[in-house]
């Protein structure tokens, strides 16, 4: 697990330029992403996560979005300096993703083998196998039962689980270094969920492809992550094992984010909710963005924005109170 | 498939009776056909010969069995102009009208389709704002006006085309234009919105992800989304196009379907007025049974069950 990144963010910025003013979105994003690693990047809805990952595919929502600072390495090359045509030969055969709604992800009038082929076609097989052959088999790889029916089916005749085995099975065609998941088992049924995420660890595990994985929700991070990063409007304000994170939050607002998570073990009493909404990213305060609602807060978070500090091995927070 | 197309069949049939019932009828509510026809001087003779000739005799429920029985042998009347049968003259018309359907249709597709699509892809632009004045102007303007502006224009003060009757393609240019026009202001607009719709959807989204080319994903992925409201809307046009025809072939002095439903009225040729409809309502049901069969081929989620 100790190789070099595959994938580092570095200084990302995503910004909205609107007419009613910049919606700073990703404000100064950094983390990397090991070789046959798991990072989990954590945070409330809003908070940028899943545009981060859209940056980093360079595929932003609206004309108005633009990445107008930083650098997203993939082994050392910068995505962002890359031309129109080398991007769209790393989309799909070294960078894949699996979006959050299955339903709404496979295109409706074309067979579910149609879109596995359109992925499978740009990269030529060594065995020299059909397009067909190798669709069956990807099926497989994602455990989609009976795979030869499938391939001539239409998504409507497909469950939701099965739909995001098909997405799986697009993502991995091509044999990615990297795969973003963005809530890839948040519109499933609570009962496959565990199933996708030994899957999708499972195809980690086979494959040697590093994982970022988005999520809201930590009881997914701890089955499945390696580290975590957390982000609260725009920025990551804490990254570590998982273990050390739960075990030492440092960031009030990770402690406070641990602490709203319910748990099985202890006597069932109101959930701690955190107080107060996240600033508005149109204006965004000069200190600690967390400072409004942070408990321990001091004159000196609302005046500078710290910097990250370590504060265990591998273990770094951004918080005055951690330096 | 069968059985569903045989459902719509019946359901056809239905509304065909349901048609011809109202035509039937509202056509009496007119008046008498053999006062309204007989000259004044007319004996009670002439008037005896012709209502049984018109199979007018009994009741109006009387004369309606009658009309029904015919009609399912195929008789929809005599017309009381050209004393032929009605269905004969329909389709001897019919090739006529045919014929300046499908380039109005061409043009309505070859025009739509790539201004909806530009329109949606650079949203606000040139191709956008032209478009959508086209759109406008397209929808705004009277089929009859922008015929007989075209006439004037091109005809008469230029005399670059004929103005009136069939003979070569030349003469097909100004009815086409007149017919086609709000049919591509419709079609552009709808394939301009759903275009929107789908280029924003999640799917182009993950195509996007797969690396799949713009071009593909718009004209592979976008496309045949995008033409399911549209061939909806084809159905509904075909019958704005059969209204059309009326003035459209009217104003050119097209020996046509629609200038024949002109004459029937103004001749008050009642039987041929009612074959017509009767015979016009045949063929937009068939088209629309046209169109939901090929939307199963466009969208695979519609199955017949």
């Amino acid at each position: 697990m100790d190789s070099a990144p595959v994938l580092e963010v570095r200084n990302l910025h995503t910004h909205f330029f609107l007419r009613r003013g910049v919606v700073k979105a990703v404000d100064g994003v950094t983390f990397s992403l090991k070789r046959g690693e798991v990072l989990g990047l954590v945070g409330e809805s809003g908070c940028g996560k899943s545009l981060t990952a859209l940056s980093i595919l360079r595929l932003l929502p609206q004309e108005a979005a633009r990445t107008v600072e930083g650098q997203v390495l993939l082994d050392g090359e910068d995505l962002l300096a890359k031309s129109a045509g080398e991007m769209r030969q790393v989309r799909g055969q070294r960078i894949a993703m699996i979006l959050q709604d299955p339903q709404t992800s496979l295109n409706p009038v074309f067979s579910i083998g149609n879109q596995l082929h359109e992925a499978l076609a740009r990269r030529l097989d060594e065995g020299g196998r059909s397009l067909r052959e190798r669709a069956v088999d990807v099926l497989r790889q994602v455990r989609l039962a009976a795979p030869e029916q499938r391939i001539g089916q239409y998504p409507h005749e497909l469950s939701g689980g099965m739909k995001q085995r098909v997405v799986g099975a697009i993502a991995i065609s091509c044999a990615p270094e990297v795969m973003i998941a963005d809530e890839p088992t948040t519109a499933l049924d609570v009962t496959i969920q565990l199933q996708y995420l030994d899957l999708l660890k499972e195809l980690q595990t086979s494959l040697g492809m590093g994982i970022l994985f988005i999520t809201h929700d930590f009881g997914v991070v701890a089955h499945m992550c390696d580290r975590v990063a957390v982000m609260y409007a725009g920025r990551i304000v804490e990254t570590g094992p998982v273990r050390e994170i739960f075990d030492n939050p440092v960031h009030p607002y990770t402690q406070a984010l641990i602490a709203s998570v319910p748990k099985l073990r202890r006597k069932a009493g109101r959930l701690r909710a955190i107080d107060g909404q996240p600033p508005a990213l149109s204006d965004l305060p000069a200190g600690c963005r967390f400072a409004d609602r942070c408990p321990h807060a001091e004159a000196r978070c609302r005046e500078r924005y710290p910097k990250a500090v370590s504060v265990g091995e591998s273990h770094t927070a951004s918080c005055w109170l951690a330096a | 498939m069968q059985r569903y197309i045989l459902q719509r069949l019946v359901q056809g049939v239905i509304l065909l009776v349901v048609v011809t019932s109202i035509v039937f009828f509202i056509g009496r509510m007119t008046g008498n056909p053999v006062d309204m026809m007989l000259p004044e001087d007319a004996t009670e003779e002439d008037r005896q010969d012709m209502i049984k000739r018109l199979k007018l005799e009994g009741t109006i429920m009387d004369q309606f069995g009658v009309f029904i029985v015919d009609a399912v042998q195929g008789d929809l009347g005599t017309s009381i102009r050209y004393r032929q049968p009605a269905t004969d003259i329909f389709f001897s018309r019919l090739p006529n009208t045919l014929a300046m359907i499908p380039p109005a249709m061409i043009l309505a597709i070859a025009m739509a389709i790539p201004l909806g699509i530009l329109s949606a892809l650079r949203r606000g632009g040139i191709i956008d704002r032209i478009s959508a004045t086209i759109a406008v102007l397209g929808i705004s303007t009277p089929n009859f006006w922008l015929g007989i502006v075209l006439i004037y224009l091109f005809s008469v003060t230029w005399g670059w085309l004929p103005s009136s009757r069939m003979g070569g393609p030349l003469n097909y240019i100004m009815p086409t234009i007149t017919l086609g026009t709000f049919l591509v202001a419709g079609f552009m607009r709808l394939i301009r919105s759903s275009m929107l719709e789908t280029l924003d959807s999640e799917f182009v989204k993950l195509a996007r992800i797969k690396g799949v080319s713009e071009t593909a994903i718009v004209w592979k992925h976008c496309l045949r989304n995008a033409l399911i409201p549209v061939l909806s809307l084809w159905g509904v046009f075909m019958g704005g196009l059969v209204t059309g025809a009326i003035v459209t072939e009217t104003v050119f002095a097209w020996p046509g379907i629609g200038r024949l439903t002109y004459e029937a009225v103004i001749f008050r040729d009642y039987p041929l007025l009612q074959a017509v409809i009767i015979m016009d309502a045949i063929f937009i049901l068939f088209i629309n049974l046209l169109v939901d069969i090929l939307y199963a081929y466009v969208d695979p989620r519609i199955r017949f069950e």
